[in-house]
């Protein structure tokens, strides 16, 4: 009798806590976010002449000066492409973030690769991982100088392990530098929420938004920020071009 | 048992001064004008040192093998002249030794530290910093401009902190990671450090010269060997002293007044 009061007990108990799951799951998909499909897209230009940049000589480190003997590599302070777009500008929503924009979850990678940083400048979403890789037959030593989140320094010999790392807060932008290579500089890019980082065109794209109005600031490492309002709807991309004035 | 330690003794000092006297070891081809200076006090100093090694040892050996056989009753002799003499005598002998290498080796210092560069010497600064040197030339005005640590700028290659928009003398100075210089001329090196203690050494040129943070320091020297040598940092400097080095070469002047005008296009 008292065996048979447990099962009842048991059955009833599982039945109610899928019903509160399900409840649970259900409810979740019925406040969940509006929908996120709207994008910006555009394209950075640089108005004048881009400043000398000056050539790297790597001849202390003769693994990665090989890898350039044809190929000279110069400073990328300022990255103009064949159709005068600009490279590596980060832009993101400084304002009008819902907070339910999807979280970027893929993983970068941060590659040391012939004494350079490869991208030169990455852009990151809050919390979103990356990977160090060293590619190179020398040791590197990366060492990221951020003034928001918490600074730190690792070695890497040649053939070891990618490492894995993110930012826990918002921060335009960490330098980051080799602390055996003088010459190896690179910036990531912290943002709350989506972003995008200008190809050799100067082509951006800024995907993941709600419908909604939007600051969007545009980041770089020499001629600094610039923003624009821009109104996203659903279906067409809106379209947001900057042009930066070099000095 | 002791006869065969003192033959030992014996045989280990010849055995190690063997390849000495018979140059097993050849030093760095010498590319510099005061290298030969420096390597005959180096040969001074070992023969006399290797001397002075080989009759201690023999010494030792021939009183091991004199006294083992002593009967524990025996006296003990006393060195003529009691203790005080040996000590004086020894003081002596190894203070006037060391003495005479100190004068004798004041040429090969002196040469480097004690007489100015000469007025048509060229002048090169170099600055060691974690992990790199580098050099700088003045460039057509024979000047170099001020530096500006504030102004140091590594992602953009301004290593010195120069300000060539405000600083004429600055315009036309040339920084590179390499070290040319024309043969048979002499250099005037300025050193600097931008952060902490690293040295500079050649061992082709004879010359090793510690980085003091703080200190302007100078030496001068002429290379007459054609060819492409390493400098690299003798002073433990931290992590990536291992890795801290950079090229010397030392050109005809043809060569070197294209490879300046080379580098002067870079800047």
């Amino acid at each position: 009798m008292k065996t048979g009061f447990r099962y009842k007990f048991a059955a009833l108990f599982t039945a109610g806590l899928l019903l509160y799951v399900g409840i649970a799951i259900l409810g979740r998909r019925v406040s969940a976010a509006p929908p996120t499909g709207a994008s910006v897209t555009g394209t950075i230009k640089l108005d004048g002449t881009p400043p000398h940049e000056r050539p790297i000589d790597m001849s202390k480190e003769p693994s990665c000066a090989k890898i350039h003997e044809n190929n000279p590599v110069r400073t990328e302070s300022v990255v103009v492409g064949p159709n005068g777009g600009l490279q590596n500008v980060v832009v993101y929503v400084s304002e009008g973030l819902s907070g339910n924009e999807p979280a970027s979850t893929e993983v970068q990678s941060w590659d040391q690769k012939g004494c350079q940083y490869i991208p030169h400048v990455m852009g990151l979403d809050v919390n979103q991982h990356f990977k160090v890789v060293n590619s190179d037959q020398t040791s590197h030593n990366i060492h990221p100088q951020p003034k928001n989140n918490s600074e730190w320094n690792k070695s890497q010999p040649p053939g070891s392990q990618p490492f894995d790392m993110a930012w826990t807060n918002p921060e335009v932008a960490i330098p980051v530098k080799c602390n055996i290579h003088p010459w190896m500089h690179g910036y990531m890019v912290v943002v709350k929420g989506p972003y995008g980082v200008s190809d050799n065109n100067g082509d951006f794209k800024v995907s993941g938004l709600a419908p909604g109005n939007y600051t969007l600031t545009a980041w770089q490492e020499t001629y600094g920020t610039q923003t624009q309002k821009v109104t996203v709807t659903v279906g067409k991309p809106a379209t947001v071009n900057f042009t930066f004035k070099a000095k | 048992m002791a006869k065969l330690l003192a033959v030992t003794i014996i045989v280990i000092a010849i055995a190690s001064a063997v390849p000495i006297v018979m140059h097993t070891w050849v030093a760095p081809v010498d590319i510099s004008t005061h290298g030969p200076l420096i390597d005959q006090q180096m040969s001074e100093t070992m023969a006399e040192a290797g001397i002075s090694f080989l009759a201690a040892q023999l010494i030792l050996a021939i009183f091991i093998w004199k006294f083992s056989g002593r009967s524990k009753d025996a006296k003990i002799e006393r060195f003529p002249g009691g203790s005080m003499g040996l000590v004086l005598a020894a003081f002596l002998l190894v203070g006037t030794e060391v003495l005479a290498l100190g004068a004798f080796g004041t040429k090969a210092w002196a040469k480097v530290y004690f007489t100015a560069p000469a007025a048509d010497s060229m002048p090169i600064q170099v600055q060691a910093g974690q992990f790199a040197f580098y050099f700088r030339y003045p460039g057509p005005d024979g000047k170099f401009g001020p530096l500006h640590p504030d102004k140091i700028d590594e992602a953009n290659q301004n290593f010195f902190g120069l300000d060539p928009a405000n600083d004429p003398d600055s315009k036309d100075d040339i920084v590179t990671a390499e070290m040319a210089i024309p043969v048979n001329k002499e250099i005037h090196l300025l050193m600097h450090s931008k952060d902490l203690g690293h040295s500079f050494y050649v061992r082709e040129l004879r010359v090793q010269q510690d980085f003091v943070p703080g200190l302007d320091l100078s030496l001068h020297f002429t290379a007459n060997k054609i060819g492409k040598y390493e400098i690299v940092c003798t002073q433990l400097c931290g992590l990536g002293h291992y890795n801290m080095r950079a090229y010397l070469e030392v050109m005809s002047q043809s060569d070197f007044d294209s490879w300046l005008k080379q580098q002067a296009a870079n800047q």
